[in-house]
């Protein structure tokens, strides 16, 4: 805003501020709930918005699993985070390897029904995950990967999105440029690698943000394809602390929340110059 | 260095009866050492036939050879030339080192000679400061420098040269003329620069080829395509301002050929006491000479004057130009040819 507005200026910090409680406060909550006792939140109605000091014990349960003073048993969040990482990255690198390999055969490549082969890709953005789940599980334990990485990832890669995202992208990259690398003797696999992957580099950046925290945060496909608890998700995890049969210890479910969400925090924070930079970036 | 031979060389998009035809059968030959321009307006096939040379579009019929070699199936990396685009298709991401030598990289040519190679280039292009930029760093100029160094670098038989210079300003259109010039001089590689620009054709060009309509309209030295135009289309694109092309011109005041177009430059029309009765339309004062646009019956006319005429002519008034009898042009009307 260029005009000084004493009202609208104050008007719009309102809003934003209001804005920012309604998304911060349930996370405020769930990290207070994270730094005290189960005695304390069972104790307390409403919860206590002071944290408690009891963080470092409930988020060694919640990591390292074992049993608290009560007897209950949890079990350690860090293998599931494991499992979680694997997982999201295989997705988030599968998922920009096969669409840049794609996208560059369906630009830069002549072939036999080439726009069908297109259409057909971009038709299945209009099918998400759930609604081919059911032939999808079929496959995958069929083909022997239930409880397995391959299980987790694979039927996950393929991605449409991301196809189109780098075909729109590879579209504006000039075409003097495919003429200079082929007059400089350069192959088009070479021009893919020197020329093009250079170019997209914001691209896969913003691509790798958003496809690692939708490969973290997937649940009902790791829901259906694991029953070992080894190769349970950390999102899953959650759910399995709630639905216990006993009473839940909700300063654990809450530290574990916390846990979960920390990587992908952590992703966005690291990636977030390229990631704005890959949304808006013309340059070429 | 290589001569170029054009041999019928035609090309159509598309297949049987939708077939588009934009090159009708261009022969011609390139000797070596030679600078020739391909000039002709927008849409005339001329960069549709340097990407033939070059091998960026396919070839329909007919056959290039370069260098006594058939290239028609060959790759552009192995015909051995080396093309400078309208943008200059830089890659963005690499130093202007990298983007001369990435060529050479691709032919594994040893690390210390391209250093070499790409050195001596940047020394001729005065590029030597610049080598660790990146393309988006650099100006217009330089720019185009380093897709002119990108060329040097290959040592090919042939430079090719797609409109080079339309992206530039006027004064470093002139300028980057002039060093094309020195560099053909210094290397005597033969080229083949491709321009809209009847200027940068007239200045660069040892021989030219004027296009029009997929065709070549002739093909010969700066002088003659301008002092013997083939036919009305050239007479009429070579010039500024262009030449006089008459239909019913007085013919018989020149011993006429009846029924023929007659072509007369504006620089050879002379306003005095004799000669055609015309009336002034409009006057455009350039600096160095005056340009008269005159109408005659339904013909236009336009007459260029020294500005030492002191006293221009009105708007409106009658005046009488007389042709330079030994400067007439006389071209069929049907066909639009040359009449000896």
């Amino acid at each position: 805003m260029i005009e000084r507005r004493p009202v609208a200026n104050f008007f719009s910090h309102a809003v934003l501020i209001l804005g920012v409680a309604i998304v911060a406060f349930p996370l405020y909550l769930a990290i207070v709930a994270s730094t005290q006792s189960q005695e304390q939140i069972a104790a307390s109605n409403p919860l206590s918005l002071i944290p408690g000091s009891h963080a470092l014990e409930t988020y060694r349960l919640a990591l390292f699993g074992g049993q608290n003073s009560r007897g209950s048993t949890f079990p350690p969040a860090l293998p599931m985070m494991w499992v979680s990482l694997v997982t999201a990255m295989v997705i988030a690198i599968g998922k920009i390897i096969i669409s840049l390999l794609s996208a560059f055969a369906i630009v830069y490549f002549r072939f036999p029904a080439k726009g069908l082969v297109f259409w057909m890709i971009f038709v299945t953005l209009m099918l998400p995950v759930e609604v081919r789940i059911g032939p999808t599980y079929a496959v995958v334990s069929d083909l022997g990967m239930l409880n397995s990485y391959a299980g987790l990832t694979i039927p996950l890669i393929a991605s449409a999105t991301a196809t189109f995202l780098f075909r729109q992208f590879f579209l504006t990259v000039p075409d003097e440029l495919v003429e200079a690398a082929r007059m400089d003797g350069a192959s088009p696999m070479r021009f893919f690698w020197d020329v093009l992957l250079p170019l997209s580099k914001t691209s896969i950046a913003a691509l790798f943000v958003i496809q690692f925290i939708y490969g973290w945060n997937q649940y009902l496909w790791p829901l259906l394809v694991t029953t070992n608890e080894n190769m349970y998700p950390v999102v899953l995890g959650i759910k399995r602390l709630i639905a216990g049969e006993a009473y839940t210890e909700w300063n654990v479910v809450m530290a574990t929340a916390i846990l979960a969400m920390l990587p992908p925090a952590l992703v966005v924070i690291l990636m977030q110059k390229w990631f704005v930079k890959g949304l808006v970036d013309t340059e070429k | 260095m290589a001569s170029i031979k054009l041999n019928n060389v035609t090309k159509s998009y598309g297949h049987g009866a939708k077939a588009l035809q934009v090159i009708h059968g261009v022969t011609s030959a390139i000797a070596d050492h030679e600078f020739i321009v391909i000039v002709g307006p927008s849409g005339c096939g001329k960069s549709t036939l340097l990407r033939m040379v070059a091998g960026l579009e396919e070839i329909t019929g007919g056959e290039i050879s370069i260098g006594g070699r058939v290239v028609n199936a060959l790759e552009p990396a192995e015909r051995d030339i080396a093309m400078v685009f309208q943008n200059y298709a830089l890659y963005p991401h690499m130093s202007v080192f990298d983007n001369m030598a990435y060529g050479l990289k691709i032919k594994k040519v040893p690390a210390e000679e391209i250093k070499q190679r790409v050195a001596k280039a940047a020394g001729i292009l005065e590029l030597g400061k610049y080598l660790e930029r990146k393309p988006r760093e650099l100006s217009g100029g330089q720019r185009q420098r380093v897709a002119m160094g990108r060329a040097i670098v290959r040592q090919p038989q042939v430079f090719l040269f797609d409109e080079p210079l339309s992206n530039l300003d006027a004064k470093l259109r002139v300028q980057t003329r002039l060093e094309i010039q020195k560099l053909h001089r210094e290397l005597g590689i033969t080229s083949l620069f491709v321009t809209h620009d009847q200027v940068e054709a007239m200045t660069l060009a040892q021989r030219m080829i004027v296009m029009n309509a997929g065709r070549m309209e002739q093909f010969g030295t700066p002088e003659e395509v301008y002092n013997r135009p083939a036919t009305t289309f050239v007479a009429s694109f070579m010039g500024s301002p262009p030449m006089n092309l008459l239909r019913h011109a007085p013919n018989a005041d020149f011993g006429g050929k009846p029924g023929a177009i007659l072509g007369i430059r504006p620089e050879h029309l002379q306003i005095g006491a004799t000669g055609w009765a015309v009336q002034v339309d409009t006057l455009e004062m350039l600096g160095a000479e005056r340009l008269v646009y005159c109408r005659m019956g339904d013909e236009f006319l336009i007459v260029r004057t020294d500005e030492s005429l002191s006293s221009a002519p009105d708007i409106g008034a009658t005046i009488h130009v007389a042709p330079r009898h030994d400067r007439l042009h006389w071209f069929d009307a049907e066909t639009g040819k040359r009449l000896p």
